[in-house]
């Protein structure tokens, strides 16, 4: 019923076409050494209620004072996407009664976010590119935990009483807010892959869903193919991970192109995914909707930003990891998750980067830094760039291979001597008499001990059997330790075999 | 002993380090006229005995080290809306009653730094909300100048504290003139800074953006040390401000030769009852006679203080005392869920003044209203504050009543638009963030009274012009000593 296409994900409704239209709110928490208005560590986890103080528990007559590298994060964060930074901003004060919330007010930002704007451009991993316009991203304190207890499901509905943890209460929370411009469900996760990617990269946050240092809710709708204006959208939460955002907005999806063939009709209102039950569910309808009744919280000072101070700011954020993707795919041929791997592995772009630079030839060094270097570093614990094989050593292990110096089969018995004990390559290739032999004379004299001890697998190839030359060239590298030219032997087994009928 | 008590807070401390007194007896002296003094005014919500003893302790210790305290061994009250560690602090309200606050407010710090001894926490309308001390739930305060009088509000027992002498100094808050119109029904001097002098931290929030930390003192002397101790940027509270303060304590003038001193056109004098309308046609000849020069400004806006006031202030206490829910500290009502929770709690915790501003801050802010109530405030706000930047490029200090009336009867004003046209001469400086003080300047004995009442003269300086502010006062202070020297005579009668 549903088909995941270039433009997006397409539902049939009775014959009409309808395509999906997604937009996400996220909340990121910010990494920072303290909380967003007091002094208290901001870290993840610790006893319930041990770090604390009076004003992130709202005690009578604490002030909040605002948290400067937090607001920096914002900042880079949005001008990492290309965002505005307003000359004039403030925080303002959301207001609702809930538990978990200390003053039962949230400071926010309504009107004048920290960032408006910004395009979020990624690749699917068929390697189709994509852009999303940012609306906004503001910069509020998160609040603290509900835990109820006395129901069998942990769920406030059935509970006898709740404790609340204010450990969280105060940590900067930073919401980004797309437009409605993803069309699938795979788009909506490659989107929040892109943005995780850069936040790590600018360092503003661990984006860790399980931690709850990411956590995004998604706004979900249908309408015909080619309509221009939306459908009236839902909005899902509760999504724990990359996983299950996927799962939920394809239920979703199938949930309201379901209704729509009933001839029903979509209400606006909140619904949680289920990760259990595998389906959405409701939570709030709109009629419940609160006022929020914002306004400019008296105990903070508004902020004004000058042009300069934005420009230093976007000049000092560094290489980020969309353009290098951009670079990796568009100019050097990776494949999108070869390059998506590369910039999600901290330290491994630079170090692909400074080989590359030496090699000039991505796809071989890119195989090294995916292949032979990761699996050392997942089973030594080392990160690449911390190895003693450096990337200068890398590029050139890469050339004697591409000049036909040595064998790949060589090249991956070095690279684990090179990991561990450093040097040059070259070095060592000529030390130890590595070097491939492409002598004709040395290989055919080979080529004749591998036929003369494989008679009947020589003849098994005379007879047609094309595929055991993969054995036969095995075996005469095998007996030339590796150092035979492999095209080179084949070409003389081919020789010898013939000659020989 | 007891006489040391009378003293202005330099010459305790004076006393103190000089060692002609310790502090330990000063405590004990000032705990004794305490437990004398205030069953008959009802100035304290709480008195700090142990603390005023431990202080005492600390600072005998300091002056035996060499330390010379600026304020040690003085007597002082502190509004129950301010956070002292280990201290009830209840806002005179019941769903604060039994609160203990778990640190000090930095304007306290400060004092206790300098070494003042606190006696006790004092009583204020709820929450600051009201202009008689009659909003209280948790205490009537009596004025000491007539018993059956209010003391005026909010900051009502801090104000009879100082005028009974229990206290050498006491601080207040001023959100709407709560310091100076109090000051003025009792007789002393009551001093609001600019917005931004002294740190909020720990002073528990009426509105926001109008608070404001002062002290109340027998001089305008006392005042001004009492100030610079806890004036300055805090870095617990983001809208105090990094300039620097100008030194007050060191001597201020006492002529006025070269000031002008503006009086407002929209204040006219004769909209006043007689008796209060020569006192302050002579308090304007005084300051003239001292060497002032009189130039008529105009506030066009100042009439629309009181609605303005009457806006934000709300809007900012709805949001402020939403925390107050029953869930983590306080007066909590159990109901039969969380909502159910909230709404006994807050129902059987506030009083109806409290409830009313909540209420109507509520609307203020709410979507459809916001622009037509709270958005409109502010501009008016803006226009207020930009009277006062024309008035006083053409003065240096402005003078008017601090209250239209002398202080009332217990009961007087029952509804509440009459209790918020008390605050008619104090509210405009507030919006504009002035800073204004209250000084004696003469008496009235309106029918019905006790003995003379006093009045205030209200003088409000350009923002963050301090200095010059004290200077004024103390020159009209010190060239017409209305200022009582003792306790007022009908407490000093109540006693014998």
């Amino acid at each position: 019923m549903s088909a995941t296409l270039e433009t997006g994900t397409l539902l049939d409704v009775n014959g009409i076409a309808y395509e999906a239209v997604i937009g996400m709110e996220c909340h990121v928490e910010l990494k920072t050494e303290t909380k967003m208005f007091c002094g208290c560590p901001n870290v993840f986890g610790g006893e319930p209620n041990t770090h604390v103080c009076p004003v992130c528990l709202g005690m009578p007559g604490a002030l909040p004072v605002p948290n400067g590298l937090a607001i920096e994060h914002v900042l880079r964060a949005g001008l990492a996407f290309g965002a505005e930074v307003p000359a004039f901003s403030k925080f303002d004060r959301k207001n609702y009664f809930y538990p978990d919330m200390p003053k039962n007010y949230q400071i926010s930002q309504y009107d004048l976010p920290f960032t408006s704007g910004g395009t979020v451009t990624f690749r699917l991993p068929d390697g189709t590119q994509r852009s999303v316009r940012l609306s906004r991203i503001h910069l509020e304190e998160d609040t603290g935990k509900s835990m109820h207890l006395g129901s069998s499901d942990g769920r406030l509905s059935g509970s006898t009483h709740s404790l609340v943890d204010f450990n969280r209460a105060g940590v900067p929370l930073m919401e980004c807010v797309s437009e409605p411009d993803l069309r699938s469900a795979v788009e909506a996760v490659a989107y929040l892959e892109a943005l995780k990617r850069t936040f790590v990269a600018l360092g503003v946050s661990d984006v860790k869903m399980e931690e709850g240092s990411l956590r995004c809710d998604a706004n979900v709708s249908l309408r015909p193919l080619g309509s221009a204006e939306y459908g009236t959208k839902t909005e899902i939460k509760n999504m724990n991970s990359f996983r299950s955002v996927q799962r939920a907005i394809d239920s979703e999806l199938a949930r309201q192109a379901g209704v729509l063939r009933a001839g029903g009709r979509i209400v606006q209102e909140t619904r949680g995914w289920d990760e259990s039950q595998g389906t959405t569910i409701v939570q709030r309808s709109k009629e419940q909707a609160h006022d929020y009744r914002y306004f400019p919280d008296p105990d903070l000072v508004p902020f004004e930003f000058t042009e300069a101070s934005v420009r230093a700011l976007r000049d000092a954020l560094g290489p980020l990891p969309q353009a290098r993707v951009e670079r990796y795919v568009a100019r050097e041929g990776l494949a999108v998750v070869q390059a998506h791997q590369l910039v999600d592995t901290p330290g491994v772009a630079d170090y692909y980067d400074a080989a590359v630079a030496l090699t000039n030839a991505p796809q071989a060094t890119v195989n090294f830094v995916l292949g032979e270097l990761t699996r050392l570093a997942n089973e030594t614990g080392t990160r690449i760039d911390r190895s003693a094989l450096g990337p200068a050593a890398l590029a050139e292990l890469v050339g004697l291979v591409e000049g036909g110096t040595i064998t790949s089969k060589i090249a991956k018995d070095l690279i684990e001597r090179l990991w561990s004990e450093g040097g040059s390559p070259r070095e060592l290739v000529e030390r130890e008499g590595l070097a491939q032999v492409s002598d004709v004379g040395a290989i055919d004299a080979l080529v004749a001990e591998v036929i003369a001890a494989n008679a009947k697998v020589a003849d098994d190839f005379r007879a047609g059997k094309e595929k055991v030359m993969g054995f036969l060239v095995g075996q005469v590298m095998k007996a030339s330790r590796g150092k035979a030219n492999p095209a080179l032997a084949e070409e003389r087994l081919r020789a010898q075999l013939a000659a020989q009928q | 002993m007891d006489g040391v008590l009378d003293l202005g807070v330099r010459e305790i401390a004076e006393a103190v380090n000089a060692r002609r007194v310790s502090a330990a007896e000063i405590a004990e002296a000032a705990l004794s006229r305490l437990r004398e003094r205030d069953p008959h005014v009802g100035a304290f919500l709480t008195v700090t005995e142990d603390l005023a003893r431990e202080a005492a302790r600390r600072v005998d210790e300091r002056v035996a080290a060499g330390e010379r305290p600026a304020l040690a061994g003085v007597p002082a009250a502190l509004k129950d809306n301010l956070c002292v560690t280990g201290t009830r602090t209840t806002c005179a309200s019941k769903i604060l009653e039994n609160w203990i606050a778990p640190y000090d407010a930095t304007a306290v710090r400060r004092l206790l730094d300098a070494g003042i001894l606190p006696l006790g926490k004092t009583n204020l309308d709820e929450f600051a909300m009201g202009s008689s001390c009659e909003n209280s739930a948790l205490g009537v305060t009596r004025n000491p100048w007539d018993l059956g009088r209010v003391p005026g509000g909010s900051s009502g027992g801090s104000v009879a504290a100082v005028a009974a002498r229990t206290a050498a100094f006491a601080l207040g808050s001023d959100t709407g003139g709560s310091i100076r119109e109090p000051a003025a029904f009792c007789g002393v001097v009551g001093f609001k800074p600019t917005y931004g002098r002294i740190s909020r931290y720990g002073l528990i929030a009426f509105a926001s953006s109008l608070d404001q930390i002062g002290p109340i003192a027998n001089s305008v002397a006392d005042a001004a040390v009492l100030y610079e101790t806890m004036a300055g940027f805090d870095p617990y509270d983001a809208t105090t401000v990094a300039r620097e303060v100008e030194p007050v304590s060191a001597p201020l003038r006492e002529d006025l030769r070269g000031v002008r001193v503006g009086i407002v056109k929209e204040f006219a004098l004769d909209e006043l009852d007689p008796a209060v309308r020569d006192v302050y046609a002579q308090a304007y000849r005084d300051l003239e006679r001292l060497g002032a020069e009189l130039v008529e400004v105009e506030l066009p806006t100042a009439e629309y203080g009181v609605a303005t006031y009457y806006l934000i202030a709300p809007a900012e206490c709805s949001s402020n005392l939403a925390r107050f829910d029953g869930m983590r500290y306080g007066l909590r009502v159990e109901a039969a869920d969380v909502g159910a929770t909230y709404e006994a709690t807050r129902a059987a915790g506030f009083g109806d003044e409290v409830k009313r501003r909540i209420l109507i801050g509520t609307h203020a802010l709410s979507s459809g209203y916001y622009d037509a109530y709270y958005v409109r405030a502010q501009k008016a706000r803006t226009l207020i504050a930009a009277d006062f930047a024309r008035a006083f490029a053409r003065c240096d200090v402005i003078a008017c009543p601090a209250a239209a009336s002398p202080a009332f009867a217990f009961n007087a004003k029952s509804d509440p638009y009459s209790m918020y046209l008390m605050d008619y001469y104090t509210i405009p400086m507030s919006l504009a963030g002035l800073p204004s003080l209250s000084v004696p300047c003469g008496y009235v004995t309106p029918e019905g009274a006790a003995g003379p009442l006093p009045l205030g003269l209200e003088l409000t300086g350009p923002l963050f012009a301090e200095r010059a502010l004290l200077d004024a006062a103390n020159a009209y202070e010190t060239g017409t000593r209305h200022a009582a020297k003792h306790a007022p005579p009908p407490l000093a009668e109540a006693l014998s």
